[in-house]
Order: C-alpha cells, then sequence, then structure tokens
C-alpha cells in the first residue's frame, strides 16, 4: 500500500532530552524550567528566528521538533502538517481564562491567539513555507491507525507527497512530543501504524 | 535621551518578548512597524494593551493607534501629552 | 489510481438561535431575518451577538426525552440534539459509522471556575466520548480543532476516511458557544462590529459572535442522495498567524486543488457561499482570491450576518445551507452588505432568487493561516 512512502526520520522531546531517530542528540538537567529547555534547543539549534520568542509554550515545542526534525533535509513543497494531541492548547486556555478572571490583570491579545492548538501549525506553515494540507486533531492517546489512514487519503490524491506528522501535547503535568517527517524517499522505516506506534513508544524515560 | 524613552523601549520588549533586541537596538525614532523591528497587527494592540496597563491611557481608534505607535518618539510625545 | 468510492451527503441538521431545525433555519433565511441582537454585559457595556434563548433549549432538551439534562454542558446537549435528530430519520448501522466533532473551544467556560483541577470535559476529546456513550457508538469519535474551517474540515475528514473505505457512514458535526473566554478575546482584538455585521460593506467593523451546532451524515452506501462531494482541500497561507494573507495565496491554493479534484474548471462553479466574517482584512482577502481565480461574478453569500460567528458550527453550517442551494435551485440572500467595499467587487446576492444549480463552492479562512473549499455538485441537476 505505502511503497512509495517511508518514515524517513522521527524526533521526540522528551524528559528534557532530544531524541533524534533513537540517539540522543541534546539534553539538559532535567529539572530545568520547560522554557529555559526549549531556548537551550534554540541555542544548540544555531538558528536565528525572533518569531520564536513570541510563541506560546505548544508552539514552541512544536517549533523545536520540527527544527530538528527537518534540520539536515530540504522539505518538499507539499508537506502535509498533521498533528494529534490530548490536551488542544490547554496551557495557553488557562494562562488566558487567569488574566481575564483577575479583575486587576490585563488580558494579553497574543495570548488569546495562541489559544487555538492549530496556530502551531501557522506557526510552522510560516518557518518552512508550506502552502500545505493541514490539520490539527485532538484524541485520548496518540491514534497512529488514524493518521495512517489519513496520510494514505492525502497521498493517493495527490493532496501531498510528504508529512510531518505525530503527537505535540502540554499540560500541567508536562510535554510529550513526538514527530515523524514522512517522505517518499529510500532510508526509513515502511509506514505502517505499527513502526509510527513503535518509534511513538520508544523513550518514554529519560536514556 | 529621556528616561521616559528609554523605559518604552524595556516595556516593549518585554510586552511584545522581542528577547533578541536590546535597548540600545532601538532608536527613539525607528519606525516600529517596518523593516527596522518588524512589529505586526498582534503587536500592535499588545501596544494598546501596555498604554492602558502602564500609563492609563486608553485608545480605541485603530488609525489612531497608527500614528501613536509609528515610533518610540511618536509614543512618548503622546504620553507626554496625555498623561 | 484505485478508483475511490463517492461519499454522497444523506442529511443534515443544523440547530442554531436562528432556527431549530435546517427547514426552520432555511424558513428564516428566505425572509431575511438575522438571530444577532444587542446582548448587555455590563451596565454601560453591550454587544450584538445570536445566542440560544436558554429556556428555549431546556424546553427542547425535555421534548427529546434525554435524562438528566444539568449533567450536560450546553454543547454537548447540542450535539446530543443534533446527533438524536440525524439518527432518528437514518437508521444507520452504527458499527460501521465513525463520529467527527469539529470545535475551536468545546466547554471552555467550564475553566472559569476550574480554581486548580481542571474539568475532564474542558478537554475537547471529552465532548465524543459523551455523544459516543450516548449512542452507543462503537468506533472511537475523532476530534479535530482548526480555529474556523473546522466545520469544513470536519466535512473534508469524514470524506477522506470513507473514501479510504475505513467506515461506511460518517456524522459530521461542528458547534461553538459563547462564552466570556471568546467575547473578551475578540474584543482585544477589537474585531467585533459594535452593530450588526456588514460582510463585504465598505462600512464592515468586524465580526459578530455566535453560538450555533450543526451535523451532516456522509455515506457512501446509502443510495438516495442528491448531492455528492466532488472536491475539497485545505491550504495554510503561511503568512501570519492571525491575519489572512493578503493575495489569498492559502485559499487560491484550496479552491485550486478543490477544483482539480473535481476535475472542473472554476468556470463551472455556480454559487459560492463565502467565509465573509465583515472584519476588514477577511472580507479583501477573499475578494483578492476569488478574483484571481475568475470567480468574483459568481453569486456569493456570507451567512454572517444572519447567524454571528458560529466558529466550529460555522463552515459546516453553511455547507449545509449550499447543499440547501443545490436541492432547492434557490440562491438566498446575503444580508448586510449595501455598499461592496472589496476589490474587485464581488456579485453579492441580495435577493432570493431561483435559479438551476449544479456546482457550489464552500470556503472558509481562519487564524493560524487556514484555508478551506469544498465542492459540491447536485446529482439532480438536468
Amino acid at each position: 500500500m505505502h511503497k512509495n512512502h517511508q518514515i524517513s526520520a522521527s524526533v521526540i522531546l522528551r524528559n528534557h532530552q532530544v531524541i533524534f531517530n533513537g540517539k540522543v542528540i541534546f539534553e539538559t538537567a532535567e529539572d530545568l524550567e520547560l522554557l529555559a529547555f526549549l531556548k537551550a534547543c534554540y541555542q544548540d539549534l544555531e538558528i536565528d528566528y525572533a518569531k520564536f520568542y513570541k510563541m506560546d509554550l505548544l508552539s514552541k515545542l512544536g517549533f523545536i521538533a520540527s527544527e530538528y526534525l527537518a534540520k539536515d533535509q530540504k522539505l518538499t513543497p507539499e508537506t502535509a502538517l498533521i498533528l494529534q494531541n490530548s490536551s488542544g492548547s490547554l496551557e495557553t486556555d488557562l494562562n488566558y481564562q487567569a488574566s481575564i478572571s483577575n479583575e486587576n490583570a490585563f488580558a494579553s491579545p497574543s495570548v488569546f491567539v495562541y489559544t487555538l492548538p492549530n496556530i502551531v501549525l501557522g506557526e510552522l506553515s510560516i518557518r518552512q513555507q508550506l502552502q500545505t494540507e493541514n490539520a490539527f486533531f485532538i484524541s485520548e492517546k496518540f491514534d497512529a491507525s488514524f493518521l495512517i489512514v489519513y496520510l494514505q487519503n492525502l497521498f493517493s490524491t495527490n493532496k501531498a507527497n510528504a508529512a510531518i506528522c505525530g503527537w505535540l501535547d502540554l499540560d500541567k503535568e508536562g510535554y510529550n512530543v513526538f514527530l515523524s517527517l514522512i517522505t517518499q524517499d529510500d532510508k526509513g522505516k515502511a509506514l505502517t501504524a505499527e513502526n509510527l506506534k513503535e518509534n511513538y513508544e520508544q523513550f518514554k524515560t529519560r536514556a | 535621551m529621556s528616561n521616559l524613552r528609554q523605559e518604552l523601549k524595556a516595556q516593549i520588549i518585554e510586552q511584545l518578548n522581542l528577547e533578541d533586541l536590546e535597548i540600545t537596538d532601538i532608536n527613539d525614532n525607528d519606525e516600529l512597524f517596518g523593516d527596522e523591528i518588524g512589529l505586526d497587527s498582534i503587536d500592535a494592540l499588545e501596544l494598546i494593551v501596555l498604554l492602558e496597563k502602564d500609563y492609563g491611557i486608553k485608545i480605541t481608534d485603530p488609525k489612531e493607534g497608527k500614528e501613536v505607535f509609528y515610533s518610540v518618539e511618536t509614543m512618548a510625545t503622546y504620553i507626554e501629552k496625555h498623561s | 489510481m484505485r478508483q475511490k468510492p463517492a461519499v454522497h451527503i444523506i442529511d443534515d441538521e443544523i440547530i442554531a438561535p436562528l432556527g431549530w431545525g435546517t427547514s426552520a433555519n432555511i424558513a428564516q433565511i428566505k425572509q431575511r431575518q438575522t438571530a444577532i441582537k444587542k446582548h448587555k454585559i455590563s451596565a454601560e457595556n453591550f454587544y450584538y451577538a445570536a445566542l440560544f434563548e436558554e429556556e428555549e433549549l431546556q424546553q427542547n432538551f425535555k421534548k427529546l426525552s434525554f435524562s438528566n439534562a444539568e449533567d450536560f454542558t450546553k454543547l454537548e446537549k447540542l450535539f446530543l440534539l443534533t446527533v438524536h435528530q440525524l439518527l432518528e430519520r437514518n437508521p444507520i448501522n452504527l458499527e460501521e459509522t465513525v463520529l467527527i466533532i469539529s470545535t475551536t473551544k468545546g466547554n471552555v467556560e467550564l475553566l472559569e471556575n476550574a480554581e486548580n483541577s481542571i474539568p475532564e470535559k474542558s478537554k475537547l476529546y471529552s465532548l465524543g466520548k459523551t455523544i459516543q456513550k450516548y449512542f452507543n457508538i462503537k468506533n472511537e469519535p475523532i476530534t479535530l480543532s482548526n480555529a474556523c474551517i473546522s466545520g469544513g474540515l470536519g466535512l473534508s475528514v469524514g470524506k477522506r476516511l470513507l473514501e479510504e473505505n475505513a467506515y461506511k457512514n460518517a456524522l459530521v458535526l461542528g458547534g461553538d458557544v459563547v462564552s466570556k473566554f471568546t467575547r473578551s478575546g475578540f474584543q482585544l482584538l477589537q474585531a467585533m462590529d459594535s452593530e450588526i455585521c456588514k460582510p463585504y460593506d465598505k462600512n464592515r467593523k468586524g465580526i459578530n459572535l455566535g453560538e450555533a451546532a450543526a451535523g451532516v451524515l456522509l455515506s457512501t452506501e446509502i443510495q438516495n442522495s442528491t448531492i455528492q462531494i466532488v472536491g475539497e482541500a485545505i491550504a495554510n497561507d503561511a503568512n501570519h498567524i492571525s491575519g489572512p494573507s493578503r493575495r489569498g495565496e492559502g485559499l487560491v491554493k484550496a479552491i485550486s486543488s478543490a477544483l482539480k479534484e473535481a476535475h472542473l474548471e472554476s468556470s463551472a462553479i455556480d454559487y459560492i457561499s463565502a467565509h465573509g466574517t465583515a472584519t476588514l482584512y477577511n472580507d479583501a482577502m477573499e475578494a483578492q482570491a476569488f478574483g484571481r481565480l475568475n470567480l468574483q461574478q459568481k453569486p456569493l453569500t456570507s451567512y454572517k450576518a444572519h447567524y454571528g460567528h458560529t466558529f466550529g458550527g460555522s463552515a459546516l453550517i453553511e455547507s449545509i445551507l449550499s447543499i440547501k442551494s443545490l436541492q432547492q435551485n434557490l440562491l438566498f440572500p446575503s444580508l448586510g452588505c449595501s455598499e461592496i467595499g472589496v476589490e474587485p467587487p464581488l456579485n453579492i446576492q441580495q435577493n432570493l432568487e431561483e435559479k438551476k444549480l449544479k456546482y457550489a463552492l464552500k470556503t472558509a479562512s481562519g487564524f493560524g493561516g487556514c484555508n478551506f473549499a469544498m465542492i459540491f455538485k447536485n446529482l439532480m441537476y438536468a
């Protein structure tokens, strides 16, 4: 079925480690604030992108993960962005809610803009200049089977020929990021729900 | 250089998360929404909040906002006139 | 390439302050009615929005003999009622049915009193769980949240899953309710008109908020349908997270891609149900995009001055209204545009008009730079 499409690269951000294709390529102390970890990643990536500082934490997580994912490759212009998580934009929702619940606080228009989970798709589209298919799904758990069916349709109808897909979640308990780059390269694992799930399940604890 | 202008630059950097900029990177007459600083429409709304929060000045007419937020200098002049 | 099964529209339902049920909504639209009214926030503060009467919602909920009304949030009630109506009229096999839920903010009002614990129902996927449980639907529901295109994207997702033979039927729901959360946010963005909104008008000042829910039943196996989805696509502007591309880059791409899938030229389109939020930049962007595709002469409607902007519901409600236009060979009037204020000028449908219609184009655009286009075909066109 997916003769031409492979999982050509995967990035996991968990426990303040960056895992690229199964190898830890960057890490910080685990007790750092999430923001500090993300800024350390940004420095490690040696990029200059002022918009990064303006993003909310969910977008920063997606941005950093996709930068590592696309670091050594050129994305094709028809790379779709298909993400899932369980918390939507809940962390930013709570920030915004706190600012409107407090009589003396001033709510921020830019915080409000980030109270939509798909804003991160906009950020990634701008950064990678992708005028492509994008969708943000909310599910209790990572749903590899759904992603496979969805991608199968995008590829077979020529709406995309590659994709960044995966899980991008942030809540009070912490963060959990797993992104895969799906391309028509020869290298990588076959694009199946089992392989995607297997990649996702790795590195649940700090390596 | 006036304190108000320096203070404004620090507030703008803080409120708009312009972490890549230092106070010294912003000149009083730099066009905030031009190539030099590169602010956008959401930043403009944040500046409206900043004026209200830190200086008690409300701007309701978006056209007025455009003139007031042209540069740090125009903002400072406006604040001096209205406070 | 393997032939994909055709995806048909089987039934639809709109529950909105404008009307209870699709036919009631159509009747109101024919009469040029709007549900947008002035609502008080405080002594000196008011806003214009299309809101449900609490009483009416409770009455309808009771009538349909759901128990424990108090256990459900407003949006859950609206979705339960929508599904109830659709299932009552269409005895489908739920084993082969997927539920797709489109919403931007779900039950976000629950965060108001959240204190330290986050209510489970503030998670968007909980809406699907509630409905799944109530109607005993075996398959895991799909939930999506993609700003103002959510309801349209829900139809696309349904079509795509059915094309892959993952299911035979899809129940696509879309909806949102008005909360202090969204109201205060759009005030901060200075994006709300202080009167009834004026899509495409020279003096347009922004949106009105609205609340509503809608549902569409899609199928690849039910035979008696008169409408087919023949093309659809999503495309990002890759330009800005809250403002549309001035030239409508993403919208042009989404429409072009939908036309390509339908094997149609833009000249084949008979009617457009556009996004028309009545913000300065959205409407201007749409005119640019339609102009670039030579669609500026096509009769075009915005329903935002009837419903307000119902976010997760809007693109789904407006898709249903496009389908009704095709089925009834009727163009419905757009409200609020007395002097065209976009370039190139668009052909805003001002009156109710009979016209043979074969293809309708539905578009939507939203925050995050997303754009949606879908083409419906009238199978009864002769």
